[in-house]
């Protein structure tokens, strides 16, 4: 009983880096007590809310066992097209709204068709759409922001639903229970994680993987558009270089929350407290007045230490299972 | 001329004479060749379009463009060949050139005794991830994705973000040096480390273990190739490219900025994966072609200064480039099918 408690432990993605987030608010708090008043909890929020959006776009394709490097560009891309259109076209904010996702559904469509069709790997092919993305986004503003963002939206991105829980928490509970349904309850989940276990077996068992990667890309495209708005929301500005610095972090928070980077494995809990957790550690920098730049050292530290972690319970856990046994 | 190439002219050498148009064939299905042949049609519209392409001062920057963009690509290719690869290119290229700079002009040393610390830092770095990927077994993708965010936040912070805009003036001197007329000096520097390379790759035991292990570890392991040290040695060497290409940049510019290669050095990754993709290097591993780097970055470099000229924006430039890139891998997804068709492979 107490071996099968423990094993489930083990093999649970999200309760180790929950434990780690608990802590780092205990500790930071004690610290710092500004750390926990309205304004700054609703300032967190924020931030995981778009953090979180931005994370699940990675998971997904992650689950399927590639990787996606034009999320950030085509976020971007999305998010001065949603304000472009607004400005100088004068569309109404949700037709652009619905335009921008548009974009981004279509734009991860034409990625997931060609990296299947042609079965090149996903890392090239997202690379050169990365840079076709930024391209249009840099040549359509010519790497000046758009200002005329709606009053509407610069509310939704500042204000708070109630008490300090913003409103961008919206779009990313609907995010995180839409995925988390999809993996559970969808066919197009299982057959994502299926081809990301092990893509021969599925196209054997008969998984249609062309119309699998379409889908996976598709999604992907769309969360990036949605975070590349709630980003615009939250700047209150067209900004064309939103998204340039999604890559490490789209990465460093699923595998945090334990996600196997060789696919078929996915935890959007522990994805969650992935983005938590880097969340607290960039706030409490700044609490503490250090170097803004030591963050990026201390996301890829964060990287190492979570794949060696994932590494270890890999192991523990096949060691539990041998004893048991 | 590829592997695949030679082994079909020792095979029809012995076929005789029906094998003769089957390797003219496979020659003009090079990537090579086919290479040769779009530099030489891009130059020649260019040439006869823009009278600007031909003058002295653009053949010069030119060239000074093709030598770095094919060093970045060769220090991408040196690690490609493993069947992994590096995001860390563009920081451990821009640590380096910072590190040069701190000698150079903080210490104030000769510039001889500034370039070797600068080329060892690259290699270290390269050799670090290395190592880490051998060790841990997990794929280099995720290990140089977060060793490109530790190498630039360490540069970052201690550089405090400052250029070494003092550095002597024999720095901007070398890189706007010319020789046999137009010709960059830095692209010089670039052809000796090709020819370098083709003697590593095509002539040397090490050269020929490094092929193997990316070709398929498992066999060369069974064979006594000690992979673990191959791939070790594939990101060392893929650092000290990538230093030496840092080194370049700051010579053209005469100063080392932290931004050369963009935030966290993203802005390498394409001209890095460009020009060997181009060339044909199978980014599976085992197979590589230095000339073919050298081609495909001269024939980016052609297109973009040719668009420039033209007066086309940098940033549609840019958004080009991408689709260059997948055309690059469609074409040489679709030279095999060919090749295949025909059992040339």
């Amino acid at each position: 009983m107490d071996k099968r408690f423990s094993l489930q432990l083990l093999n649970n993605d999200w309760a180790g880096p929950a434990l780690i987030s608990l802590a780092a608010v205990v500790v930071i708090s004690i610290l710092q007590p500004s750390f926990l008043t309205p304004f700054n909890i609703l300032v967190l929020l924020s931030a995981i809310a778009v953090n979180m959006v931005i994370a699940l776009g990675q998971l997904v394709i992650v689950g399927i066992g590639q990787m996606n490097l034009a999320l950030g560009s085509l976020g971007g891309l999305v998010g001065v097209c949603f304000v472009g259109a607004i400005e100088v076209l004068g569309v109404p904010t949700p037709v652009a709204m619905l335009m921008g996702l548009a974009i981004g559904v279509l734009a991860g469509m034409a990625n997931g068709y060609i990296i299947a069709r042609t079965g090149i790997s996903a890392f090239i092919i997202t690379l050169a759409s990365l840079q076709i993305f930024k391209g249009i986004n840099l040549g359509i503003t010519k790497a000046q922001p758009f200002y005329g963002v709606p009053d509407i939206v610069k509310q939704f991105g500042n204000t708070a639903v109630v008490g300090p829980i913003p409103w961008l928490i919206v779009p990313m509970l609907i995010a995180a229970l839409g995925l988390w349904y999809l993996f559970r309850r969808l066919r197009i989940g299982r057959y994502i994680l299926a081809m990301g276990g092990n893509r021969q077996a599925a196209e054997l068992s008969g998984i249609d993987t062309v119309g699998t990667d379409i889908w996976a890309h598709a999604i992907s495209g769309l969360l990036a558009a949605a975070a590349g708005m709630m980003l615009v929301a939250r700047l209150q500005i067209g900004q064309p270089t939103i998204g340039d610095d999604w890559l490490i972090s789209s990465f460093a928070a699923p595998v945090i929350g334990g996600a196997a980077l060789s696919g078929g494995h996915v935890s959007i809990a522990g994805t969650f407290f992935g983005v938590v957790i880097i969340a607290i550690i960039t706030q409490a920098l700044v609490l503490f007045s250090i170097d803004p730049f030591v963050v990026q050292i201390v996301l890829g530290a964060l990287i190492l230490w979570a794949v060696g972690i994932n590494r270890f319970r890999e192991w523990r856990f096949a060691k539990m299972v041998t004893a048991g046994a | 001329m590829s592997s695949a190439v030679t082994e079909q002219l020792t095979e029809n050498a012995s076929t005789g004479e029906p094998g003769r148009s089957r390797v003219l064939l496979s020659i003009l299905l090079s990537n090579e060749f086919g290479l040769l042949a779009l530099n030489v049609v891009a130059a020649a519209i260019f040439a006869a379009a823009l009278p600007a392409f031909t003058s002295p001062f653009s053949l010069f920057t030119l060239s000074r463009q093709i030598g770095i963009d094919t060093m970045i690509g060769l220090a991408m290719m040196a690690v490609i060949v493993s069947g992994g690869l590096d995001l860390s290119v563009g920081a451990i290229g821009a640590t380096s050139a910072m590190a040069f700079g701190f000698v150079a002009e903080r210490l104030g040393l000769p510039l001889a005794l500034a370039v070797p610390p600068a080329l060892a830092l690259g290699a270290m770095l390269g050799g670090i991830n290395g190592t880490v990927i051998v060790r841990s077994g997990v794929h280099s993708f995720i290990i140089t994705l977060a060793s490109m965010s530790i190498f630039f936040g360490v540069m970052i912070y201690l550089t405090k973000a400052q250029a070494f805009n003092g550095l002597p003036v024999e720095v901007a001197t070398f890189g706007r040096m010319k020789a046999f007329g137009p010709v960059s000096v830095l692209l010089i520097v670039t052809l000796v480390v090709c020819a370098g390379l083709m003697v590593l790759y095509g002539l040397t035991q090490l050269g020929r273990e490094i092929l193997a292990a990316g070709a398929n570890p498992r066999a060369a392991s069974l064979s006594g190739v000690p992979v673990g040290r191959t791939i070790i040695l594939c990101h060392t060497l893929t650092g000290a490219l990538a230093a030496l290409a840092g080194l370049m940049l700051t010579a053209r510019t005469g100063a080392a900025v932290p931004s050369m290669a963009g935030h966290l050095g993203q802005d390498w990754l394409l001209p890095a994966f460009l020009a060997p993709v181009l060339g044909g290097t199978l980014l599976t591993g085992g197979r590589i072609s230095v000339i073919g780097t050298l081609l495909g970055a001269t024939f980016v470099t052609i297109i973009t200064s040719g668009l420039l000229l033209m007066r086309v924006s940098e940033f549609w430039v840019q958004a080009f480039l991408g689709f260059m890139l997948l055309a690059a891998v469609l074409i040489d997804r679709a030279r095999h099918t060919i090749l295949k068709a025909r059992g040339m492979v």
